[in-house]
């Protein structure tokens, strides 16, 4: 036990004296070694982690990174197809998958950086340019935008603009286009994405101007659909007030007709019986007439020709009675 | 301990000329309270650790607590905060955050990161906040180079990507929810591509605005809104104030005129059946009833009247003897 025990350290001492002194190195994780020898690589290239060894002092080693990278893109103004002036910024992810071609091309992240700028930038351009502005914003082509039930009335135009390719193929586009050049550094390109799209600052004016004009367009639809809304319902108001009140007057003057020709039917049946019951109602109706028409201001001056003065000057009368 | 001992005979054997006493234990010394102080570490409860020995990972992860390492740089730990939520926030920064890719200081790039074009190209500012965790240790520490500057980068392309697919009423009003979950799906999808070893909890927008010198422009279309229901409104309160009103003032009119019919009719009736009566009765003798009647009503009548006057048939120009209209 105690002896296994001092061989293991003892081998760990022994790895720990080979590091200190050059004869071994250590290669982590994240890294990749190119071994030179005065200035030339030697052997494959490194990528398995832990402890390598190599000839001290002659032998150098060259460490690289052996994660994906990141490179971020600096913001660059660019023409879409419709002339539209807008900021791009891309970024992307690469690795070191040659390592010696790496080596001899670059030599470090610094030159790599500049070179991915300079060939991912010009297939963003490339590619920018010959598009409309929509391609590079929209993604779907067929994608129903969801619709505020409110607005929808007014906001016929507003929809999502159809593209043809749309920005995912157009990343592809640019991926497509840098991959091939990079390989010739040892760089194998993982994945191209625009990560801010916008407006140059010069056009933004116009932007917002015709954002503006939209949104009025759209208040102003709303003001006059309830305008419109409040006229139909008041002309409504006003047929249904016309209509009440002319079939009420309808109505009324309807059973009011019918309840007179029903009076007059009867009064014509009592009434109408004979020529008598004709003259008797005459007679009659005269005298009820007299009773209700003649009052206290009204005069009469009497003959005694009338019936009722006939005997005043006479019991036999002065007249025969009229008929 | 036992390895420090080994230090030191290794040392004896390779050093025997500088056998100089103080020296040599006083390096013997330095060298053992170094590699003791090497190995010792602790993990924190929330995090893992992972060495790597020589460079290589070891495959267990280590739990939380006070543990034992070979010294020097043999092994090497990694210490991954994978319970903490952790997260980042664009368009703008909530102060006092220790990490240091939390948000971005400048006012200039937080104004970058919120503008974005949408899908009917419009002008938006979106303020957004990314919660995630670190699930994978290994992925995030070795397989890719600043893994959450990175992740700021996806987050930014992906929120672009799912602003620039929705227009611009989604994106300010009603589609809020949808875009927080699309977003967040995407972006796990794109960190699993680039086996980041984060795991997306939430996206959350925060503020969702149009550019300032919209804005008003933006409520303008709310107060019209507004006002198209009070007009509505208005409108169909004076309905309500009128239409039934009439209705009521029409069922009363069918009714008095209901009711004047029955009068009429009845009273049409009764009249009948009053001269019905008496005319039966003057049938019978036809000649002192109406006599009757005759005198009656003058009896009735004459009393009540005013001024009387009777005149002889004999008596000529009377009238203008009379004063007529004494009053």
């Amino acid at each position: 036990m105690k002896n296994a025990l001092r061989i293991i350290i003892g081998v760990f001492a022994a790895a720990l004296l080979a590091v200190v002194t050059g004869v071994a190195y250590i290669v982590t994780e994240t890294e990749q070694v190119v071994v030179t020898q005065f200035g030339r690589p030697v052997g494959e290239t490194v990528t398995e982690a832990g402890l390598h060894f190599k000839m001290p002092f002659v032998q150098k080693v060259n460490r690289f990174d052996k994660r994906a990278l990141e490179w971020d893109g600096p913001a660059s103004d660019m023409l879409t197809k419709d002339k539209t002036f807008i900021v791009v910024d891309t970024f992307g992810r690469w690795q070191i998958t040659d390592a010696k071609q790496f080596f001899l091309r670059l030599r470090d992240d610094r030159s790599a950086q500049s070179r991915l700028d300079d060939i991912l930038g010009s297939a963003t351009l490339a590619t920018v340019a010959n598009h409309d502005l929509i391609e590079v914003v929209r993604t779907s082509k067929d994608r129903v935008p969801a619709r505020d039930e409110s607005l929808a009335e007014q906001d016929m135009d507003n929809d999502l603009k159809p593209v043809s390719k749309g920005r995912v193929k157009l990343e592809e586009e640019i991926f497509t286009a840098a991959a091939e050049p990079l390989k010739d550094f040892g760089i194998k390109l993982l994945n191209l994405r625009f990560k801010r799209i916008n407006y140059h600052p010069t056009v933004v004016g116009k932007i917002h101007t015709r954002m503006i004009s939209e949104r009025a367009q759209i208040a102003a639809g709303f003001r006059s659909t309830g305008a419109g809304e409040a006229a139909r319902i008041i002309g409504t108001k006003e047929r249904e007030l016309s209509r009440i009140n002319s079939e009420a007057y309808r109505k009324v003057e309807e059973i009011r007709g019918k309840a007179d020709a029903e009076a007059t039917a009867i009064y014509a049946s009592a009434y109408n019986q004979s020529l008598e019951s004709a003259e008797f109602y005459q007679f009659v109706k005269t005298m009820d007439l007299y009773k209700e028409s003649l009052s206290k201001e009204a005069s009469l001056i009497l003959s005694t020709d009338s019936e009722i003065f006939q005997y005043l000057k006479g019991a036999t009368g002065a007249a025969e009675p009229g008929n | 301990m036992s390895e420090t001992q080994f230090d030191i005979n290794e040392l004896r054997e390779k050093l025997p000329e500088f056998n100089l006493g103080a020296i040599k234990w006083l390096s013997i010394f330095a060298i053992a309270a170094s590699a003791l102080w090497t190995s010792f570490y602790s993990i924190p409860a929330d995090s893992r650790g992972v060495i790597l020995r020589f460079g290589k990972m070891q495959s267990a992860l280590i739990t939380p607590g006070l543990h034992l390492k070979l010294p020097f740089f043999i092994d090497r730990v990694y210490i991954v905060p994978i319970e903490r939520q952790l997260k980042q926030e664009f368009g703008f920064g909530t102060e006092g955050a220790t990490d240091s890719s939390q948000y971005s200081r400048f006012a200039d790039e937080q104004i970058a990161e919120k503008s974005m074009v949408s899908g009917d190209l419009n002008a938006a500012l979106v303020d957004w906040v990314v919660q995630y965790r670190i699930t994978k240790p290994e992925e995030y520490l070795f397989r890719v180079r600043s893994p959450k500057d990175t992740l700021r980068d996806a987050s930014e392309s992906i929120m672009r990507e799912v602003i620039g697919d929705r227009t611009i009423d989604e994106v300010i009003t009603i589609g809020r929810e949808e875009i927080q979950l699309t977003a967040r799906e995407k972006l796990q999808e794109l960190l699993d591509l680039y086996e980041m070893g984060m795991t997306v909890q939430q996206i959350q927008l925060k503020a969702v605005n149009p550019p300032r010198e919209v804005k008003s422009a933006f409520n303008e279309v709310n107060e019209a809104q507004q006002e198209q229901e009070t007009s509505v409104n208005i409108a169909n309160g004076e309905y309500q104030k009128i239409i039934p009103e009439a209705k009521g003032q029409a069922d009363q009119k069918i009714s008095e005129a209901e009711g004047y019919a029955l009068q009429r009719v009845n009273e049409a009736q009764g009249d009948a059946s009053r001269f019905n009566a008496i005319y039966t009765e003057f049938l019978k003798a036809p000649e002192v009833t109406r006599q009757r009647l005759y005198l009656e009503t003058m009896a009735e009548v004459l009393p009540q009247l005013g001024d009387k006057t009777i005149l002889d048939k004999d008596m000529q120009q009377v009238l203008p003897f009379l004063q007529l209209n004494q009053k």
